[in-house]
């Protein structure tokens, strides 16, 4: 057991192999620091995170008189690390036996405000025009840890600006620190190096190669890791000031990696998708698919109320009386033919929304069919880092999944246990093509257009089709009723990746007009009263549903491992 | 009576820089001894013994730094040779290459023997050309005679020599700034640890010294320890860590001098001498006002500061490995002497010394790559006349807080940035307010600097 001293705190490590910052973040002291990230080497040169080090030795503690990069120094037992906030310890510990003409904390602040002082020679303080402004390191650590007027009168160094250097993302050159997160991004994780630094001394800029731009799948992830205003997503960029959005733990849809993300919002309009790190899901990034494919949830031509066919054409139909008639057509069905009555459920659709689904038809007959929704594959599982020629590398750092849907795995376990096995999509159509289907209610909320293309070959008399989905389809187009799907970003539940970890969806946004969440209208349908509630829901599902035994208590942020 | 050179005794030969002279002159010899003769570790101890500290700028104990390499290391081990030499002024190593290459080699042979390597890099700066092309066919003819490639001498020991040319950068001279450039990098140097005797070129234990320390090994393998030992300057006995400045140095003299030139003498010689006798004294019959002991990075010598309890003056230092640091200066450096007359304006000087390392930071630690360009703008403000009083105490605050001795960047070129800076004004603050309170503009138009990158 080892134990270091952080502003006289001590901090027991154990036997972690831990550098400065590390060691004091463990003991809840935050050393500031721009260059380090816990997922890239370590360069040591922003300088940010300067601290003063000693060795306690028979209650005394000797002090190297210089500072040390707190990022780049391991610790050991014994180890005392002194910050710049020394001024700001818990005065309650006895302080340690220092030296008599020693000041803790004195050199460590200075240092760390000359590298801000530093910082801010060439930067151009244009934070009023900034996106980065509110979430801003160099703000951030300028008001703690600066001095509040610069020294510096002459003129600043004014690189231009390089939109150019990626479809997605422009760098405002004037801004950079030089901190090397992205370039390092590019070799070690995305791989293919497209970031460099070109010129030397206070002249360096970051840059690419001239005709490679920056346009990896992972690029976006640059953006997050730049600590100033310097990489701008131009999705995101001028949208929004970011002191107005409100921002939400979420699960990204976009594949079966489930990446866990922020969602930041403003006035129910999602603006802006981020990784959250997560070392049981992916990691510390996420691939930029996943960050914009938010913007079906704002799409204007999304299915907002529901809808039923009149004189051949889909018309608006209040939600109760839409949600009596399916109920109660699906519940004549039943009677006349229990196993002419089918359920698909997209892998879209959260565990508990399956599960409620799958309640509310078996509930009535164990005869109905419960199948699988298609499930959307693009290519093949695509690995980082890859090389200079598209080649993936060894050891993979970030793998993004062909399977292009979050929940493919909850669904199965629901349908295992409710249905007995697996009843796969092309079963569907074909017993709807053979007749053997007579009502079948569609379960979709596909985010990508294309996935009911079936149904354009599909001529059944007859057949009683709901569908709950974001956009109209070829299914749309045959069905009798039609229910506007809810967007991950706008409903509570459970996600199981390809890992079986199991995350939470929290509610971001609020579902546009009359569109419930899948829950609330599985519940509805099945005459369940009240609104739907998560924790309720999973305590059922955990009964009933065994692989999700896990899901009745509390399920802590970064997910559970069902298996 | 006069000091008989030995490091440059062969440069003014004719063909000096062939195999066959340098064979005559008994060239060689030693390195056949040592392979015939000596274990590895033996002569590791004989340079150690010797005294012998690395000349490339650091001082450091040749001998003792080849024991920090991992014993019985079963991969590759490298020698890399910094021929950078980019300090200015600086131009002793440049000398032993064009002049007497077989001297420098013998020295690399016999060290890559004793730290068991059988590759030696050798980093050139491109503007050698000259130096390049005799080390290459000097290099080709070791290979025809046998005495590089595979089983040397029938001793089963195997070595070879690659030449490699940088592309014009101070910071290459950097050690792992070398190792990142050589490996196909931005020279940006490297954190430490690990030290490249654990973890170097390649990822493999490597050793980095400089040309004229070669040239050293050669000699004291050649003459034994004792010849080494009996010039220059013992330890300092009230200095425990100090491990004296043995042996025969080459001193560049630059400046404003009657006669600039490349001298060897024992370690331990003074400024005045060294610009006097053997420079000629200051040019234009004018005095000294300020000298670099050891390249621009050592700072400044104020020739007419009187020393502490003493008739003499900073010009009277020795120039061993402590001399310069007695008074203020960061070390001996490169042992590039360069003189400013009287009559030139220490804020051209310092100016000038500004723009250098703005330009050669490798602008990865915020201090170093922020530092420099500040001081550049103010020097450049004081020169148009422009400074304000406070300008001085900022000068002095930015070039304190950079470098490896306060800990806040990477490597020593940032403190080789400082030391002019808060050496010329903590030493000439006079003429620098003067030059304020005037508002006097420099009359010496602003040099260019070359840009071959
Ligand atoms: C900025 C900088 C530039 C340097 N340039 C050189 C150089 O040109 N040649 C050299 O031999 N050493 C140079 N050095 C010193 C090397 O880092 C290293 O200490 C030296 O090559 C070791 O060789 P030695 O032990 O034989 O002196 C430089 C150091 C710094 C910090
Ligand atoms: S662009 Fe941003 S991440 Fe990249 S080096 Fe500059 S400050 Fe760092
Ligand atoms: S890898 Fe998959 S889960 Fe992660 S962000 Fe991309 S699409 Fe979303
Ligand atoms: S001190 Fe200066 S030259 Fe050295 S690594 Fe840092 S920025 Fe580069
Ligand atoms: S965070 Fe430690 S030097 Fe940048």
């Amino acid at each position: 057991m080892a134990t270091v001293y952080v502003n006289d705190k001590p901090v027991d490590i154990g036997n972690e192999r831990l550098n400065c910052v590390q060691a004091a973040e463990k003991g809840g002291i935050h050393i500031p620091h721009y260059c380090y990230h816990p997922d890239l080497t370590v360069v040591a040169s922003c300088r940010m995170c300067l601290v003063e080090m000693g060795d306690l030795k028979d209650g005394k503690v000797a002090i190297t008189p210089k500072v040390f990069p707190g990022c780049q120094t391991p610790v050991k037992d014994g180890t005392v690390i002194v910050t710049g906030d020394y001024a700001k310890r818990d005065t309650s510990l006895p302080v340690l036996g220092y030296p008599d003409n020693y000041k803790p904390g004195d050199r460590a602040k200075k240092a760390q405000a000359d590298t801000l002082e530093g910082l801010l020679i060439n930067h151009p303080l244009d934070c009023p025009v900034c996106d980065k402004a509110g979430e801003c390191k160099l703000q951030d650590y300028s008001f703690q840890y600066g001095r509040s007027q610069s020294r510096m009168i002459d003129e600043k160094n004014t690189p231009p600006n390089k939109p150019e250097i990626s479809s997605k993302i422009t760098l405002f050159t004037d801004r950079c620190i030089m901190c090397t997160r992205c370039v390092r991004f590019t070799r070690e994780v995305s791989g293919q190096a497209e970031l460099s630094v070109v010129s030397r001394g206070h002249h360096s800029e970051i840059d690419v190669f001239p005709g490679e731009p920056l346009e990896n799948k992972l690029a976006g992830n640059v953006v997050d890791l730049c600590p100033v205003g310097a990489l701008g997503s131009k999705d995101f960029l001028y949208k929004q000031r970011v002191w107005y959005l409100k921002t939400e733990d979420s699960v990204c849809a976009g594949c079966s990696t489930g990446c866990s993300i922020s969602a930041d919002s403003n006035k129910d309009v999602i603006f802006r998708l981020r990784p959250r790190p997560n070392p049981q899901a992916q990691g510390y990034f996420m691939c930029d698919e996943g960050r914009h494919g938010y913007h079906y949830v704002n799409a204007a031509e999304r299915l907002n109320r529901p809808h039923v066919r009149k004189d051949g054409k889909l018309a608006p139909i209040a939600y109760t009386d839409a949600v009596k008639a399916v109920s109660d057509e699906f519940k004549d069905a039943i009677k006349k033919n229990a196993a002419s009555v089918w359920l698909v459920l997209s892998p879209f659709l959260t565990v508990e929304e399956a599960f409620l689904a799958a309640k509310w038809l078996k509930e009535s007959s164990k005869q109905v069919k419960l199948a699988l929704g298609p499930v959307p594959f693009v290519g093949e599982d695509d690995t980082y880092p890859k090389d200079r020629r598209g080649k993936a590398l060894q050891p993979v750092r970030f793998t993004i999944r062909a399977e292009k849907c979050p929940n493919r795995r909850g669904v199965e376990e629901v349908l295992r246990t409710l249905q007995g096995d697996v009843i796969t999509f092309p079963k569907v159509i074909e017993a709807i093509k053979k007749g053997d289907a007579k009502a079948v209610f569609l379960a979709g909320g596909y985010p990508v257009k294309g996935s009911f293309d079936v149904f354009s070959e599909v001529k059944a008399e007859n057949l009683l089709l709901a569908v709950s989905d974001f956009f109209t389809s070829p299914a749309t187009e045959l069905a009798k009723y039609v229910f506007p799907a809810a967007a991950f970003s706008e409903k509570e539940g459970t996600y199981l990746n390809h890992a079986n970890l199991a995350q939470t969806l929290h509610k971001v946004s609020h579902a546009p007009q009359e569109t419930r969440q899948e829950g609330q209208l599985f519940q509805d349908l099945a005459h369940r009263r009240g609104l739907f509630n998560l924790a309720a829901v999973r305590k059922e599902l955990a009964k009933e549903v065994p692989f999700f035994g896990k899901l009745a208590d509390q399920v802590p942020e970064l997910g559970v491992k069902l298996v | 009576m006069a000091y008989e050179p030995i490091l440059l005794a062969r440069v003014n030969k004719p063909d000096s820089t062939r195999l066959e002279g340098y064979r005559i002159d008994g060239g060689y010899a030693s390195f056949e001894r040592a392979l015939a003769e000596l274990k590895p570790e033996e002569v590791t101890t004989r340079v150690k013994d010797s005294g012998l500290r690395g000349r490339g700028g650091a001082g450091f104990p040749t001998g003792l730094k080849w024991t920090f390499l991992p014993k019985d290391h079963p991969g590759p081990i490298y020698l890399c040779i910094n021929a950078d030499e980019s300090e200015p002024c600086t131009y002793n190593n440049r000398i032993l290459m064009e002049k007497d290459p077989h001297q420098v080699l013998e020295g690399i042979m016999l060290a890559c023997y004793a730290i068991k390597s059988r590759c030696a890099y050798f980093y050139i700066r491109y503007e050698y050309g000259t130096a390049y092309r005799t080390l290459q066919s000097a290099i080709d003819e070791l290979y025809q005679a046998g005495l590089l490639g595979k089983n040397i001498l029938g001793s089963g020991f195997d070595l070879d020599i690659f030449l490699h040319r940088g592309a014009g950068a101070y910071i290459c001279g950097e050690e792992t700034g070398l190792i990142e450039s050589l490996e196909g990098k931005r020279a940006w140097p490297r954190i430490k640890p690990p030290f490249p005797a654990i973890e170097g070129a390649f990822r493999k234990p490597t050793i980095v010294n400089n040309v004229e320390t070669m040239a050293c090994v050669t000699q004291i393998m050649r003459r034994g320890n004792d010849w080494f030992k009996s010039m220059g300057v013992p330890p300092d006995p009230k200095n425990p860590r100090d491990a004296g400045s043995y042996g025969p140095k080459l001193y560049t003299i630059a400046g404003h001098v009657n006669t600039p030139k490349c001298v060897e003498l024992p370690m331990g010689v003074t400024i005045r001498e060294l610009v006097e006798k053997h420079g000629g004294g200051v040019w234009k019959g004018l005095k000294a006002k300020a000298v670099n002991p050891g390249g621009i990075s050592m700072g400044f010598v104020d020739c007419n500061l009187k020393l502490k309890d003493s008739d003499q003056t900073e010009y009277d230092i020795p120039l061993d490995f402590n001399g310069p640091g007695r008074v203020g200066c960061l070390g001996l450096g490169t042992a590039a002497v360069t003189v400013i007359d009287e009559q030139t304006s220490m804020v051209d000087v310092l100016h000038n010394v500004c723009q250098f390392f703005a330009h050669e930071s490798c602008g990865q630690c915020t201090p170093c790559r922020e530092g420099t360009g500040w001081m550049l703008k103010m020097t450049d403000r004081l020169r148009r006349g422009q400074g304000r009083k406070e300008d001085l105490d900022i000068l002095v605050d930015v070039s304190d807080r950079i470098g490896i001795i306060p800990g806040t960047t990477i490597c020593g070129l940032s403190d080789g940035a400082g030391w002019p800076v808060k050496t010329a004004i903590r030493k000439f603050r006079k003429e620098f307010e003067d030059a304020i309170q005037s508002g006097r503009k420099s009359v010496v138009k602003s040099l260019k600097l070359l840009g071959a990158h």
